[in-house]
């Protein structure tokens, strides 16, 4: 009796085993509040008589998205309106990312400049932007510039392009037979040029002969590209954007709700990644660049292969959160009418269902998997820039 | 440890019924807190528009101050909640606001899934579009190609794209969070045409900076009954609402108005009057209120023609006539069962 008295206290007095009992305590309460949170919901949604469930997503939506990417009528599905959404969201953060980063290398090396004038005019855009509220960005652009563009009627016009308050127009292309035969030569081309790249390396390391290998590529992607249309009889049509009653019809636009979405979240979110990048760059000893050119290295190349390897390692952290802080804040769009996921889901799905629960609940799980796939690759290029140490 | 989830599991049962059980009983909720939560709209004049002080007006306004009457007798026991159209039922369901009145429409779909139940009919409305008038268009017909504005969340979204699709028109949707924004887009050129009830577009259009540059085309594209909403599943509160607006109607049918209310008491020898009023018997007892909740609907608030005069009627900025709004009576379609 006395004996298994002791052996319990030793497992107690045990910090590991005491840890582990803390812990399952721990997820007991959490999955007991969580059940009761559950079951209280469901005694409120049965009383009030609210249906549940994503039966919904199967029945047709009948309201209308100003951009969609893919086809999509009032006679589609609301599972349809949310895979709109869906690419609407994603396409505005990645093309948000892409122009942040950007923007934010460009100021941030701009701030850093021996140039008086460059570096306060990046100060004062990095200022301005960084302290001013995003939604006001968006409506800024949307409210302010670009509403001020002329009347449909009163388009400025460059050739076949318009531009007006609707947005730029622009002929689109109609893609005829021959086209599969451009897009694999481009593709072909840029696994050409790898090998440039890679024949370039070796024999400069051989016998240190050095090769302009990243012009050497573009140029034969271009060329080898260009050369494939001229061979297939210029594939391509194009279909002229016309003034009618109301608007300008036919071609392309490019709407302004897009426009100044994505205008203010690379703007804004370029201004807090131009800070990152600036203290990265400090972050390198200055001895580096001091060693570098006593080596006979030019500025260039000192910059890119000594200071920037080195200054990513700081960069990178504070970048994903950049990038997941857009992603998120692209769910503003809504307030200027841009049909992101806030918009179609939350908004006019919510209020023609109610589904409350199931709606809220599905843009929750696209935005949690969104920030968790950025944070997952911004880890793994995390991992291959950091230093290595023997 | 097993006592203790026995416990917390009890607890947490007591706590999910005492949190569902409240929800049955709205009336005793109200009166213990003193004042009706009501949501409203963010600001459409003559409906609900809050002015410089913060005091709110309009007919949506009113149903809420209606009920406040019935129940303390005292119209000003209202505390009001500004909702977008796309928050409105979730503020309701979750118990936030106690009634909507929000000009909602009533439809199939939200009285019988949403959980929510709709009262009366406050306001009879339909869908039209308003234009510049400088585009020259007379009909809702030569809309094909237009770009059209309006907010989202509504059944406005879904009655346009309808009404496109019937009439094989094409058209540009510009649908904005919120219905001030959806009109400084309007506004600025960014959309031909903003479209919402016509009480809607005649009170937007009283906001814009040159009201006579717009014109609101003569088509009226569907039905939109509009009317205080309250949750699902209390039936005297639903009844106390109903209730509230039908007294205002029968007021006016009656000839009883806000000024002779007191003399009618005083003097009518009518007994259904004298019952209404509360001068004989306790009509108000069956809905848990007092005898005098009539009287004091009428006396604080008014009877409906009173209140619709007062918000949106000809000789308000809003100017509307009162059409299909007016009593059966009239020509109209204003029409409350007897009080008996």
């Amino acid at each position: 009796m006395s004996e298994k008295a002791n052996s319990n206290s030793s497992f107690l007095n045990d910090a590991g085993n005491r840890a582990l009992i803390f812990q399952a305590v721990l997820l007991v309460l959490v999955v007991l509040a969580g059940y009761y949170l559950f079951s209280n919901l469901q005694a409120n949604l049965d009383t009030r008589g609210i249906s549940t469930g994503f039966k919904f997503l199967n029945e047709p939506a009948g309201f209308p998205i100003l951009m969609h990417l893919i086809e999509y009528t009032e006679a589609n599905t609301y599972g349809r309106a949310f895979l709109v959404a869906l690419i609407n969201t994603f396409v505005i953060s990645i093309l948000g990312i892409i122009l942040a980063t950007i923007i934010g290398i460009v100021m941030g090396l701009a701030r850093l400049s021996n140039n008086w004038l460059v570096a306060r005019l990046a100060t004062v855009y990095i200022e301005t932007l960084r302290n001013l509220p995003l939604l006001l960005q968006m409506f800024f652009w949307y409210f302010a510039v670009l509403a001020a563009m002329p009347h449909p009627r009163n388009s400025i016009i460059f050739g076949d392009f318009f531009l007006n308050n609707r947005g730029i127009y622009s002929p689109s292309p109609n893609f005829q037979e021959g086209m599969g035969f451009v897009v694999a030569a481009f593709f072909i081309s840029i696994l050409a040029s790898f090998f440039i790249i890679r024949w370039a390396k070796q024999r400069q390391q051989k016998t240190g002969e050095w090769f302009p290998a990243y012009w050497a590529s573009l140029a034969t992607i271009v060329g080898v590209t260009l050369i494939a249309f001229v061979l297939s009889g210029f594939p391509v049509e194009f279909e002229l954007p016309n003034k009618s009653r109301f608007n300008v019809t036919g071609g392309m636009v490019l709407i302004p709700e897009f426009v100044a979405v994505l205008i203010a979240l690379s703007t804004y979110t370029g201004a807090f990644i131009a800070e990152n990048v600036r203290a990265g760059i400090l972050s390198v000893n200055w001895g580096q660049t001091e060693a570098s050119r006593s080596l006979g290295l030019s500025d260039t190349l000192t910059q890119r292969l000594i200071v920037l390897p080195q200054a990513l390692r700081v960069i990178i952290p504070p970048l994903t959160n950049q990038y997941l802080n857009l992603a998120k804040n692209s769910s503003l769009g809504g307030a200027v009418a841009y049909p992101e996921l806030v918009l179609v889901v939350m908004g006019t799905t919510l209020n023609q269902t109610g589904q409350a629960i199931e709606t809220i609940g599905l843009c929750m799980l696209v935005y949690g998997s969104l920030s968790l796939s950025i944070s997952l690759f911004m880890n793994w290029y995390n991992k291959r820039m950091a230093l290595v140490e023997r | 440890m097993k006592s203790n989830v026995g416990k917390f599991l009890s607890t947490a049962a007591i706590a999910a019924t005492i949190s569902t059980g409240a929800a049955a009983a709205t009336l005793d909720d109200v009166k213990a807190k003193g004042f009706i939560q009501c949501g409203v709209s963010q600001g459409v004049p003559g409906f609900s528009n809050a002015d410089d002080k913060g005091n709110w007006t309009g007919i949506d306004v009113d149903a809420c101050r209606a009920t406040a009457a019935a129940i303390f007798g005292d119209a000003q026991a209202v505390k009001f909640t500004p909702l977008s159209a796309k928050e409105r039922f979730t503020a309701l369901q979750s118990g936030e606001i106690d009634i909507l009145s929000r000009n909602t429409t009533w439809t199939y779909t939200r009285d019988t899934a949403l959980g929510l139940d709709f009262t009366a009919v406050n306001f009879y409305d339909g869908q039209g579009f308003m234009v510049r008038k400088d585009l020259g268009v007379q009909s809702a017909m030569d809309l094909d190609g237009a770009t059209v504005c309006t907010e989202q969340g509504t059944t406005t979204e879904l009655n346009m794209a309808d009404f496109f699709r019937k009439h094989e028109m094409n058209y540009v949707p510009v649908i904005v969070q919120k219905a001030d924004e959806a009109l400084a887009a309007y506004a600025t050129g960014r959309c031909d045409v903003f479209t919402t009830d016509k009480s809607g577009l005649a009170a937007h259009r009283s906001k814009l900076a040159d009201p006579s540059a717009h014109i609101i085309l003569p088509e009226t594209i569907s039905k939109e009954p509009l009317g205080p909403v309250v949750r699902h599943g209390d039936n005297q509160w639903k009844d106390i609402v109903t209730w509230a607006m039908f007294v205002q109607v029968n007021a006016e049918e009656m000839g009883i108005s806000s000024s002779n209310v007191a003399e009618i008491k005083s003097t009518s020898k009518d007994p259904g009057i004298r019952r209404l009023l509360g001068a004989e018997g306790n009509m108000g007892e069956s809905l848990g209120l007092g005898a005098d909740w009539a009287y004091n609907i009428i006396a604080e608030v008014g009877n409906y023609g009173e209140v619709f005069e007062k918000n949106v009627g000809p000789n308000t900025p809003v100017g509307l006539p009162r059409g299909i709004n007016n009593l059966w009576t009239e020509g109209g379609v204003m029409y409350a069962p007897p009080v008996r």
